[in-house]
Parts: structure tokens; sequence; C-alpha cells
């Protein structure tokens, strides 16, 4: 473990100017929130976003409880970080998986990942900000995600039934969050804005932030299927006729339901091979994430349906 | 390792090639990846305005409809750094229509990219950027003269429009400027300087930016730190959050709560990570103080010199809604973490875009700067813009869509209440009430024009006089022959029109009167601000409903003729707009009943209130 005090004299100036400012939001979410929670996806983005809520409001706990989307489709090991980190730092967790869809038994392999994400992701979320009558949702969305998350606002509106309006979006100034709502509005907040994948593992690494070890690569079963590595994370996979897993070394860059995350091969075992893998690499971190290359401009889509 | 931050605000003309100077920037910093990359290459075959070449664009225009329009709608952040230092790029949109936009890029700017396209020189579009990073108080430009391969790389071009920009007027004044001629689609002078203009000596683009200084860390001015939240974990433990504006502090130092004027001395800054030795500007902390004092969120710590506490402020304001600026309309204001609400009071002028010069103004539109005054409900600890943006910037609220509308900036402030005392009077409302064995109220009918107002008003006097209630009437037609004489039909005009009839009711209210106000009084806002003049269930809202071509078939005073003729404008459900109540105290559908029974309603109401027995 490293001390707070080395792990600061280690990071780049630059993350302390961040890190102000999303403690900054985090506060002034809090503080004009009437019902706030925070959701949890459990990757790297989610588990700086902890680090800095618990910083927020040190000695205090953070005044609002996770909230979990499970759709069933989860790595095991996503599974197992979150509960225990959950248990460690003692937040209240909430998971919520829509009914319906587990009714249905809606999956990845048999409707496709846009229904199935719709369903599973979008609807479950709408579902729970609703029952939960949260009137601000905070998320770790990051701008350099994707082009149409780099138009988003920090605090962002969501008209009734949860839908963004790119072109109805409030100015926002300074740093003045104005989180007041008219009837059916809610907010979603990103204090992660301005963070890019780099400044987020070179902060994981300077503050020694425990993350899911998938993110570090080992020997695990795989497939190779349209040019993407998948996992094969349990007996649910569905395997083609004379398809047999493979051991390979391999990582995540980005994690989300495992049928949809591809996978990297790589050595990187620990915090400093990952990041200066991270430094070297030509594709972007997206890259394995299936779900965007649906249709163009997918992403925007999604959001304007409510999707974080 | 970057050692900084550099916020930086890229705007200028539609076409100047701002798109592709900012994709270069990325590209030659490593910051556009391999499958971006390719996804590019086909999104420009498809969509591109270049000829099939990599539009760059397509990069930085992130909506679906920017894309399908060509043109930049909102504000889009970029990401890069070099060994020395990160960016944060607010890539703004050039168009009028979307000023809103992009002042939210520029507000916290360090310094502005501003492109101008060698062929065109500058143009409105070019000097209004000018105009408005010059108010946000950005101070270093780089004047970014773009497409110099199509005037033959000509060095008096580029002089020309250097000395162009350095001429122009007014606020312009006191900008660093750092002209730069380049060829963004080529790359020359963007990352390197170019072979093609070896005349041009200065700096690259990413050379100027690496060289330019972030906004003035503050830190040799008054503490000052705007409380975000309380912390009260335990009952041994009270700290005050919030991120420091400016100055240092360090434990053992005095500091005054700047709104409610206690002192107290710093025992700890808090952080996760141990406490701080000394806190400095941008640093977010908890502070602990050795005596308990008054602090909540809202108020400001801060040493001498204190910032003024005030109640009336000027400010630049830039406005952001469709609906325009008024004066006597009330919104909410935020500024630093203090939300309170203010009433424009005075609009001095208007910034014209085109000559840069003020003139004089009585309302502003969308997209418009003027000078205004507004008069606070609360006081609040502020600073002239100049110093501090975190003290001087504020947003303007609509207390009805709960929008940003507004972005201002404090020029100066003062305590205008210091002056006009309110005199303390031994006989009070109650008082006066009580001698007329009844209780105060507004009752507050509004309605189209000819809906029935004035009828149903007169016959509720007549019941209340023969009850021996004491009332007074205001009626829109008569006070406009009086009080209201100055006053057109404007919205500006409506808007002050009802400001006054409110403030009239308020003081028949303070009479101990029930008060019959009749005016169309169209605006939500307004009606809004007419019952905030009084206590809750002194004012009785009266939703007189007639539907619009009733009130034309009726038209006692031929207006509804009139205005269908184009002979009277701005006629209330003609050509001005009608806001009817959404929650009134009372609904008076005038279809389904004759004026006396309805006029019962209302007094039935006022027993059931208990205003009459």
């Amino acid at each position: 473990m490293t001390t707070p005090e080395a792990a600061n004299t280690a990071r780049p100036a630059h993350l302390d100017a961040l890190e102000a400012e999303s403690i900054h939001i985090l506060r002034e979410a809090a503080a004009q929130a009437a019902n706030p929670v925070m959701l949890y996806s459990i990757g790297k983005d989610s588990s700086v976003l902890l680090h800095l809520a618990r910083k927020a409001f040190f000695p205090a706990r953070p005044p609002f409880p996770l909230l979990h989307i499970d759709t069933t489709w989860k790595f095991r090991d996503m599974i197992a970080f979150r509960d225990a980190t959950a248990a460690r730092l003692g937040f209240e967790l909430i998971l919520y998986t829509n009914p319906e869809g587990l009714r249905r038994d809606i999956n990845p392999f048999d409707h496709g990942s846009a229904i199935y994400t719709q369903v599973m992701k979008t609807d479950a979320l709408k579902q729970a900000l609703t029952e939960g009558k949260y009137d601000i949702a905070i998320g770790g969305a990051r701008r350099d995600e994707e082009r149409s998350r780099a138009k988003e606002r920090i605090f962002s509106v969501r008209g009734p039934g949860h839908v963004w309006d790119p072109k109805r979006q409030r100015p926002e100034l300074w740093r003045l969050y104005n989180a007041s709502l008219a009837p059916g509005e809610t907010l979603r907040v990103f204090p992660l804005s301005n963070w890019t994948e780099r400044d987020i593992w070179t902060y994981i690494q300077a503050e020694a932030i425990d993350v899911v070890p998938l993110y570090f690569a080992a020997p695990r079963p795989t497939v190779l299927r349209d040019g993407a590595l998948i996992m094969v994370d349990d007996a649910r996979m569905r395997l083609d006729p004379g398809e047999t897993p493979v051991t390979r070394m391999i990582r995540f860059r980005s994690l989300g339901c495992y049928p949809l995350s591809a996978a990297v091969e790589s050595t990187a075992a620990s915090m400093a091979e990952v990041v200066a893998e991270m430094r070297a690499t030509r594709q972007s971190e997206r890259a394995g994430r299936l779900i965007d290359q649906d249709q163009d401009a997918s992403m925007e889509q999604k959001k304007r349906e409510g999707y974080f | 390792m970057p050692d900084s931050l550099l916020r930086v605000l890229a705007c200028g003309s539609v076409d100047d090639g701002k798109s592709t100077l900012i994709g270069r920037l990325l590209f030659e910093c490593g910051t556009i990846q391999d499958d971006v990359m390719a996804a590019l290459e086909r999104d420009s075959k498809r969509f591109g305005t270049v000829g099939g070449a990599i539009d760059y664009a397509l990069l930085v225009d992130g909506l679906a409809a920017e894309r399908e329009q060509g043109v930049t709608i909102d504000v889009a952040y970029r990401f890069f750094e070099t060994p020395h230092r990160r960016f944060i790029l607010a890539d703004a949109p050039g168009h009028q229509q979307y000023t809103r936009n992009m002042v939210t890029g520029a507000s916290m700017a360090d310094i502005a990219v501003l492109l101008v396209d060698a062929r065109k020189g500058l143009l409105a579009q070019t000097r209004r950027h000018a105009a408005i990073a010059a108010l946000f108080g950005i101070r270093q430009v780089v004047l970014a003269v773009n497409k110099m391969d199509l005037v033959g790389f000509d060095q008096a071009v580029f002089e020309r429009i250097a000395a162009d920009f350095a001429a122009l007027p007014g606020r312009l004044g006191g900008l660093r400027v750092t002209a730069i001629p380049v060829v963004a689609r080529d790359g020359d002078n963007i990352t390197s300087t170019s072979a093609r203009m070896p005349w041009y000596a200065g700096p690259s683009v990413l050379a100027a930016l690496e060289a330019a200084s972030p906004a003035a860390p503050q830190a040799e001015r008054g503490f000052r730190m705007p409380v975000q939240l309380v912390s009260r974990p335990s009952a041994g433990f009270r700290g005050y959050a919030g991120t420091v504006a400016s100055g240092r502090i360090r434990p053992g130092d005095a500091v005054v709560n700047a709104v409610s004027l206690t002192e107290a001395r710093i025992s700890r800054i808090v952080t996760m990570d141990g406490d701080l030795p000394e806190a400095r500007p941008g640093q977010a902390v908890t502070l602990v103080l050795d005596r308990e004092i008054d602090v909540s969120r809202g108020d400001v710590l801060a040493t001498a010199p204190l910032p003024p506490l005030a109640d009336e402020i000027s400010a630049s304001v830039v406005w952001m809604d469709e609906t325009p600026l008024f004066r006597g309309r009330t919104y909410g204001l935020m500024l630093g973490t203090r939300s309170v609400t203010g009433t424009i009071t005075d609009i001095a002028t208007r910034l014209d875009m085109d000559s840069l010069q003020e003139e004089p103004a009585r309302e502003l539109n969308l997209n418009e700067i003027g000078k205004v005054s507004i008069s606070l409900a609360q006081p609040f600890a502020c600073e002239p813009y100049a110093a501090s943006r975190e003290l001087g910037g504020f947003i303007l609220i609509d207390r009805l869509t709960r929008a940003t509308v507004g972005a201002g900036m404090i020029e100066t402030a003062r305590s205008g209440r210091g002056n006009v005392r309110w005199h303390r009077l031994d006989v009070d409302k109650t008082a006066r009430a009580a001698l007329k064995y009844q209780q105060p109220a507004v009752l507050w009918f509004t309605g189209l024009s000819a809906s029935g107002k004035s009828t149903i008003a007169n016959l509720v006097e007549k019941r209340l006089h023969a009850m021996g209630r004491h009332t007074a009437v205001l009626d829109g037609d008569n006070v406009r022959h009086g009080l209201n004489r100055d006053l057109g039909f404007t919205e500006a005009d409506r808007v002050e029109n009802i400001r006054r009839v409110a403030e009239v009711a308020k003081l028949f209210v303070e009479a101990g009167l029930i008060v019959l106000v009749s005016f169309i009084s169209p605006y939500r806002a307004e009606r809004l601000q007419a019952r905030e003049r009084v206590e809750d269930g002194e004012f009785i809202e009266i939703f007189v409903d007639t539907p619009i071509e009733e009130c034309r078939r009726r038209d006692p005073k031929g207006l509804y003729a009139k205005a269908d003729a184009g002979q009277l404008r701005n006629f209330t459900g003609v050509d001005a707009p009608y806001e009817a109540p959404l929650a009134p105290e009372l609904h008076l559908p005038t279809m389904q009943a004759p004026p006396e029974s309805l006029a019962e309603q209302v007094v039935e109401e006022l027993r059931r209130r208990g205003i009459v027995a």
C-alpha cells in the first residue's frame, strides 16, 4: 500500500485540479439534491468516482447510496468486487434488475445486443430511478469516451421519461451548477467529465485505488468472434459448433457485460504495466465495447432514450 | 508528466477552419487513436465536405444534427496533452444563435484561439467572439489567420488582419494578442513552424498555448471560500466544505463569515489525505473553526478586506432565453454557492455587436448583451467580476422553467437599502385590519380582455360592501388613466404595469383592505411576483376562463375587431400570448354559469378561507 503523502507527491499537478473540480461538483450535487443516488457500474471510473466521493465528504460518509443496475450478465469477478467494496467502505448498495426482462429471460445471445441493452440496461435504469424517486443521479461518464458525451453538460437535465434533448441543454457557466428542476425533470451529474482514460489510470496508480482484477492480464478462457476476444465467464456462454475456449493472456480496458466486452491480449499484470501499455496503445477504449457500433450516432441515440 | 492545466476556448466564424485546426492539434498530439481515425475516414467519405479527404470537423461535431447540417451547435470539450501541460479545449459554435453555448465554454477559459479566414479578414462574428471573450475576462488571445495558402502566403495580408484586430475598439483593450499565420489543413504553424512562411518568426499555435499563463491564481488577494455544505458526521465534528476562490489560509488565522459578520479562527484544514498546513486557491477543503459561529451553505468565509455585502448590483448580462429580459421581472440568482431572488430594476444599455458600442435598450433579447441593475431580495457577499470570477459571476434562473436564462458579471455592488431604511411603524397591518373586523386579502382576477373579470369583480365588491367589508378595486383600464399612464402594451411595459399594480395591492393589504385586482396579467411570472408581495394565504388567484371566440364575439370595446384588423398591436390572445394559471385558487369557467353565481362562488371561497364570516 502507498501512503497518501507518497501517493500525492507522485502525481502530476493537473490531477490536483481535476480532483478538486470533481469534489466541488460532488458537493454541489449533494447540497442541492433532495434525494441523490450514485450509479455504480463497478468499473475503473466507478472506482475513481467512489474514491472522490469519499474525499468530498470526509470525515462524513457520502450522503447517498450506490445503485447498481444488475443485468445478470456481469463478469463474476465484477460482482464479487462490487459486494466486497460496498461492505469494506460501508456504502448502502441498491441492486436493481428489470423484472420484466428477467421474466422473459432477455439475454445478449437470443435477443442481440440492441434489444438486450435497451431492456436490461436503459429500461432498468429508468425504472430504478423512477421507483427510487431520485432527483439527481451521479455517474462516472467522461467526455473523452465518445463524441456525443463530449457535448454533454456536467449537470445534464433529463426531461420526463429520463430523455436527453441535446438541443435544449442549459448553459453551464463558471462553477455554478443550476440543479433546480421543473416538474418531471431529473438530473444526471458527471463529476469525471473532464478526465481522460489516461488521467483515470494515473490517478488510480497514484492513489492506490482498488479496481476489478479483470483489468490486469491473466490466463483466461476465450473465444475469437468477428475479430473480438470474448471471455467465457460462465456456463451460460453459447459456443458455436466446433468452437472451443482457448486460454489466452488477456485483460480488459473497459468492462461491461461479459458477452459484449472484448478483451485485449496483454501481459500487463501490474498497475505500472497497465499504465505503460495504456500510454502506448493506438486503440481507443470503447473499441472493445460491442454495443457502440450497432449504428451511427448510436451513443447519442441511447442517451436520448435515457442510457447513461 | 504535465505540471499544469490550461483551459482553452476555440472560436471563430463559420467555415474559418476551426474544426480542422482542432482536429489537427488533437491528431498531432496523439489524441486520436487508430480505430477513431478509421471511423473518421469512413465518415469523411460519407458525410465529408472536403471531397473524401479527412474531414476533421466530423471528429469534433459529435451530435447527429451537427453532422447532418455541417455546423457546430453545442460546445464540445476536447482534451490533449504535451509533456508539460494538459489542455481542456472548449470547441465553441460560431453562429450567433448558439451564443449561449459559446459562453458556456468561455466562462472558465484562460485563453481563446480565434480563427480568421485570411481571404475574408475580420467578420462580424469574429468581432462578436472577441467581445464575448473579453467580457468574460479572457485576457490572452491567439489570433490564428487560417488558409494562408489561399492568399499565396502573403505576409501583407496577414499583417493587415493582425493590425485590424489590434485596432478593434472599446472593450477589447488590454487583450494580449498573438497573431499566427496558419494552414490548418496542412498543419502549417500548428504544432511546428512552417517552411512555407519563412517571414514568420513567432511561435506555432501549440507553442503559444504552452507559453500562455493560466488565469491569475489570485493567491495574493484576500481569502474567500464560498461554503458548499456543513459537515456534521458526529457531535464532535463541525466543518465547512468548499473550494478556495482566492487567497491562502492557515490554522490560527482569523476568518469572518462575510454574510453574518461573525469571526472565528481556523483550527484545522481537513482532507481525507490528512490535515493541510495551508489552503490555496482552487483546493477543495473542509475548514474547522475554533468556535461555533453561524455558517451555512451560501455564506462566504473571508479575510480582510472583506467582500462587500450587497443588495443592489449592476452587471453585464448575456441573455440566453427566447423570452426577453424585462425590467421589473424577478429571477433566481446563483452566485458562488448562494441562491437568492433578484428583480431587474433597470436596463441601461445594450452592446451593438456590429459597432461594439453601447446603445439604449428597454429589453434584452436572446444572445444580446446589456448592462442591467438588479435589486436582490436577500444580500450576498460579492466582488466585481474583474477581481473575481468566483464571487463576481452569476447566473439568472427562470423561476417557472428553472432553466438558466442569463449570465451576469458584476461591475458594481452596493448596499442600497442602507440608505433607504424601513420606518418601523407602531400600527401594523393586523391592527388596521382588526379595526375593520376583517382579514386583508388580494383577489387577483386574471383572464382575456372581455372575459368578464371586471363584471365579476364589481359584483363581488357589491356583495362585500353590503356585508360591511372594506374594499378597494384596481382595474386595468382605470389604472392606465393615472398611475400607469406612461406605459404602453409591449411585453416590457406589461411587466412594469403589473409590477406597479402588485405594489399598490400590497399597500392596500397593509391598510387592512380586501383588494380586488382586475387585470389581464397575461404572464405567470408577474402573477407569481404579485403573489410573493403579500403573505401566504393572502393572495387568491381567480382565473376568469372564457374562450377567445366568446370574448371576440362580446368585444364590448371593439378591441378584438381593431386587433384583427391590424390596427392594435400586442393584443393579448391575438398577437400577444396569454399564459393561463396552472393552479389558481379559483377557476371560473364563465360559459357554464351567469356572473352572479360566479361572484357567489368567490364570496363562498372567502368564507371558506375565513376572510369573511
